[in-house]
């Protein structure tokens, strides 16, 4: 527009723009609406042969889209399904050939017909704005007037104001009926009434290892190490595994006995050997992660963090109490059991938990 | 009646076998038919040629319903093979590293769609990202609605049900990530029973109900299923149809811009524009989802084996848009009151309570927005953000605790990847929890007010040109070129709201006005809205005649 050697005032911009006057002011002292611009044509509404090239374009994304279906129908028979089949596709990586095939075919099939759509209506529809009158949402005086007298005209014929008696009496059906529904719900479940308080675990029951289901002798747990138990009673095929291991998962450690800060934890453990819950009292995930160092366990789910030397403290994170502890001893063949099931509820807390 | 002009090359057209009878093309004929039956051709002359704004942002909405279909459509396939039961198989299938697994049905039919129905595992995936792409559009497509002023009046039932939308949708896709019954989804299944475990009174008495007995039963699979498939999507249907109804009926809203009013909406029609790109939208959307599906695995449930709940997977974390609930649980301190007998788990139970609220304050803002403004009028034409400061510093400040709540559901993500304490990281979310918003709500009205500023200086003294000029007198100026009519016009389109006045302290008889509390309240808050220190008075027209008049004084 403006060259730079030739700087005279009719070629700044600012000139330029005073020849059409001043901006048009509309009744309130603002800028007024110039009104919709005209309509300004595109290359393919003047030339026919942009157009025909338009035309061609779109044409071509539905063609691709239709050998793409055809590239799925044949993926679908051709590679095989299942985890054994893969092969290695730069960028993405090791993938199933038939779910790539599937997807990627999929995608341009469907791509296909939406960029063709698109691109004729961008090109080849007419893109001239029309202007719509939009009507008040809020009906006229008339109209409201009408409707109220409607009402009023039957509630008069009802009698509903009236006869007190039907009125009341049907509040009373409406509003009673809905607990037939109430009801119904509920053999949704049991009650709760001691069930979240107790877990398997009883007296004289002997610890059974998570990993070879057998008991486990004191000697066994090392230091350093975290070993998962379960009740002896409790087997993996039984009908109610999930429901009990949910509770009854246990953690064992060894401890130095002198590393034991809380005296009554050291107590209820055998020569070092101490058995806590496995699961979270926050909201119930397995506790997993244990540093040998500082006798800290760690839930994975939201990193509440106990420290198993001292009874299982929350040291860190959204827990609210420590970890129940489990009263063990050895038997007369020196395998851990327990002496006493859990004197408090595993898990998460609750409101009728008393501590 | 009006006889239709032959064009006797026309294939479609019928015969004149009967000398007489009105020629009609077969198209025309058989909409007659349903015409005759229901009465559709007033529902189409308001509907065919319905003019729709133009704005890139109108789209997002779009993509919300399509992808929206796209879980139907999939979702149906998944349930032809899905078995949603609890009861326990010994795994057989082809995925070797789980032969003679203990498992649930549920999983064993999720391996099986995943590995041996060819194609399932496309299908699981496109429902998967669809899913995902779903609630971040409705997220993304609620704040230009909200950024914008859109739910304004006669639009605020129309964002309550949007609001619902987004509520239903993301627990719809929680239930079906927690369907397939793998470690991880089993874990989000534990979470939400400790979630309703601490709700004081009724928890115990809501969980076992919900889960048929203690955890995990064997009932919660199938519950969530007919939750997750029927429920959910029914009432979800329901309300897109209501939404889509009535955008429909109050007409798309659009910007200022020449030519349009609050009076008018200015655009191009459904059919054919319309029709061919939001249709053409439609397959874009699925062609993509399908592609991201071929080449990136979401939810690999093979690798995570079969629910144990005495077994779990470091960095187990929710899909993306429950991880604010996730961080709200995990920088939340670990509250307990033991009194009486009884435990009030307020550190799980205050999450559950802020994550509702988060929520509320989304439903009721437009009625909030609307009491303090005072304003009872229809508004078609959108805000631009930085015209309504305030609003957009609160929406701001909503996103900013939301991504610090996104940032604390992911803390141990942050910690190995950043190498980054854990505990430092909980303990800034949990400052910033209250900080960070307020910093974002000064920081975006300030901000707001800037771009006011900006937008005022441009109108008044033009935009620069890039040229510059050298004077007489050896001083370089650049010159500024002022705007067009349809720029000026563009700029100054908006109305600036003046606060709510408190009433006269006296009344007409001089007696003593008492104001409540509320009253003031909101003389308050509207004043915070529309005082001198939310809005840049707007330039008149006669502003920019006396600064144009005097040229050079730049």
């Amino acid at each position: 527009m403006t060259s730079q050697d030739n700087m005279s005032e009719e070629h700044l911009p600012e000139a330029a723009h005073g020849h059409g006057g001043g901006p048009v002011v509309s009744k309130d002292g603002y800028f007024a609406d110039p009104g919709l611009p005209p309509h300004e044509h595109r290359r393919t509404d003047i030339d026919e042969k942009a157009a025909r090239r338009a035309e061609r374009q779109v044409a071509t994304w539905f063609l691709l889209s239709m050998l793409a279906t055809v590239g799925f129908i044949a993926s679908y028979v051709i590679f095989k399904p299942g985890p054994t089949h893969h092969v290695y596709i730069w960028p993405v990586g090791d993938v199933s050939p038939l779910n790539f095939a599937l997807g990627v075919t999929l995608g341009i099939s469907l791509f296909a017909i939406g960029a063709g759509a698109v691109h004729w209506a961008r090109t080849l529809m007419s893109d001239e704005e029309h202007i719509a009158e939009r009507h008040p949402i809020e009906s006229t005086p008339e109209v409201r007037e009408q409707v109220f007298a409607d009402f009023r005209q039957g509630a008069k014929e009802s009698g509903f104001g009236r006869r007190k008696l039907i009125r009341n009496t049907m509040i009373g059906a409406m509003a009673m009926v809905p607990l037939s529904a109430v009801v119904l719900f509920r053999d949704l479940g049991p009650l709760p009434e001691k069930k979240l308080d107790t877990t398997g675990w009883k007296a004289g029951m002997l610890l059974k290892n998570m990993n070879t289901g057998e008991p486990i002798k004191a000697s066994d747990v090392e230091v350093g190490s975290l070993t998962f138990a379960m009740p002896q009673d409790l087997s993996e095929d039984d009908e109610d595994f999930q429901v009990r291991i949910a509770k009854d998962a246990l953690m064992l450690v060894r401890l130095q006995p002198g590393d034991i800060k809380d005296k009554n934890s050291a107590a209820w453990g055998y020569e070092g050997v101490l058995a806590f819950s496995k699961i979270c009292t926050h909201v119930g995930c397995p506790i997993s992660l244990y540093e040998q160092q500082t006798h800290h366990v760690l839930c994975p789910c939201h990193q509440s963090t106990f420290d198993l030397s001292d009874g299982a403290r929350v040291i860190f994170g959204p827990a609210g109490h420590p970890l129940p502890q489990l009263q063990i001893g050895v038997d007369a063949t020196g395998n851990l059991e327990a002496l006493n099931g859990f004197t408090v509820p595993v898990g998460p807390g609750f409101w009728e938990r008393s501590e | 009646m009006s006889t239709h002009a032959n064009d006797n090359s026309h294939e479609e057209q019928i015969g004149h076998s009967e000398a007489g009878v009105e020629q009609k093309h077969l198209g025309e004929k058989s909409a007659d038919w349903v015409d005759g039956r229901l009465g559709i051709y007033s529902l189409a002359k308001a509907n065919l040629r319905k003019i729709f704004p133009d704005h890139w942002s109108f789209m997002l909405g779009e993509i919300c319903l399509y992808s929206f279909i796209i879980i139907i459509l999939t979702g149906v396939y998944l349930t032809l093979f899905f078995q949603p039961s609890m009861g326990e198989v010994i795994y057989h299938g082809s995925y070797t590293p789980l032969q003679g697994i203990k498992m649930s049905e549920a999983y064993e039919s999720a391996l099986n769609i995943s590995f041996d129905v060819r194609g399932g595992l496309l299908i699981r995936q496109i429902h998967h990202w669809a899913a995902i792409v779903f609630v971040a559009a409705m997220l993304v497509h609620m704040m230009r609605v909200f950024f914008t002023g859109a739910f304004r009046k006669p639009r605020e039932i129309n964002w309550l049900f949007g609001f619902l939308l987004l509520f239903l949708g993301m627990f719809d896709g929680f239930m079906g990530y927690s369907l397939p019954d793998d470690l991880l989804s089993g874990t989000g299944i534990r979470f939400m029973e400790g979630a309703i475990l601490s709700v004081p009174l009724v928890g115990t008495y809501l969980q076992m109900f919900l889960y048929g007995g203690q955890f995990p039963g064997n009932d919660i699979i199938p519950r969530f299923f007919t939750i997750h498939v029927l429920l959910i999507p029914g009432i979800m249907l329901g309300l897109l149809v209501a939404h889509l109804i009535l955008v429909f009926y109050h007409k798309h809203t659009q910007f200022a811009g020449p030519g349009r009013t609050e009076k008018n909406v200015v655009g191009m029609p459904l059919m054919p524009v319309y029709m061919a790109k939001a249709g053409g939208f439609f397959f874009l959307v699925f062609g993509v989802i399908a592609f991201v599906s071929a080449i990136a695995s979401v939810n690999p449930i093979w690798a995570y084996g079969p629910y144990r709940p005495d077994q779990v997977s470091t960095d187990a974390q929710p899909d993306w848009y429950m991880g604010f609930s996730e961080g709200l649980i995990r920088i939340m301190p670990g509250w307990e009151i033991r009194a009486w007998g009884h435990t009030l788990e307020l550190g799980v139970f205050i999450p559950l309570v802020v994550f509702g609220l988060m929520f509320i304050v989304i439903a009721i803002y437009p009625f909030l927005e609307g009491w303090i403004t005072g304003d009872k009028r229809e508004h078609h034409i959108l805000d631009r953000p930085r015209n309504a400061p305030v609003r957009t510093a609160l929406g701001v400040a909503w996103i900013t605790e939301y991504l610090i709540l996104l940032v604390g559901g992911g803390n141990d993500l942050f910690a190995t990847h950043l190498h980054l304490s854990i505990d430092a990281i909980t303990w800034a979310c949990r400052v910033l929890f209250f900080v960070g918003p307020v910093i974002a709500f000064m920081v975006t009205k300030r901000w707001c007010m800037g771009l006011q500023r900006g937008d005022k200086d441009k109108i008044l003294h033009g935009r620069e040109t890039g040229t510059i000029k050298r004077l007489p007198h050896g001083e370089f100026i650049e010159v500024h070129a002022q705007l067009p009519q349809e720029e000026l016009f563009r700029l100054t389109a908006h109305e600036q709201g003046a606060p709510v006045a408190l009433p006269p302290a006296v009344d007409e008889n001089g007696v003593k006005r008492k104001v409540g509390a509320v009253t003031k309240l909101r003389a308050k808050l509207s004043q915070g809205y529309f005082g001198p220190q939310s809005q840049i008075a707007k330039p008149t027209a006669e502003e920019h005649a006396e600064i144009t008049s005097g040229h050079g004084h730049h």
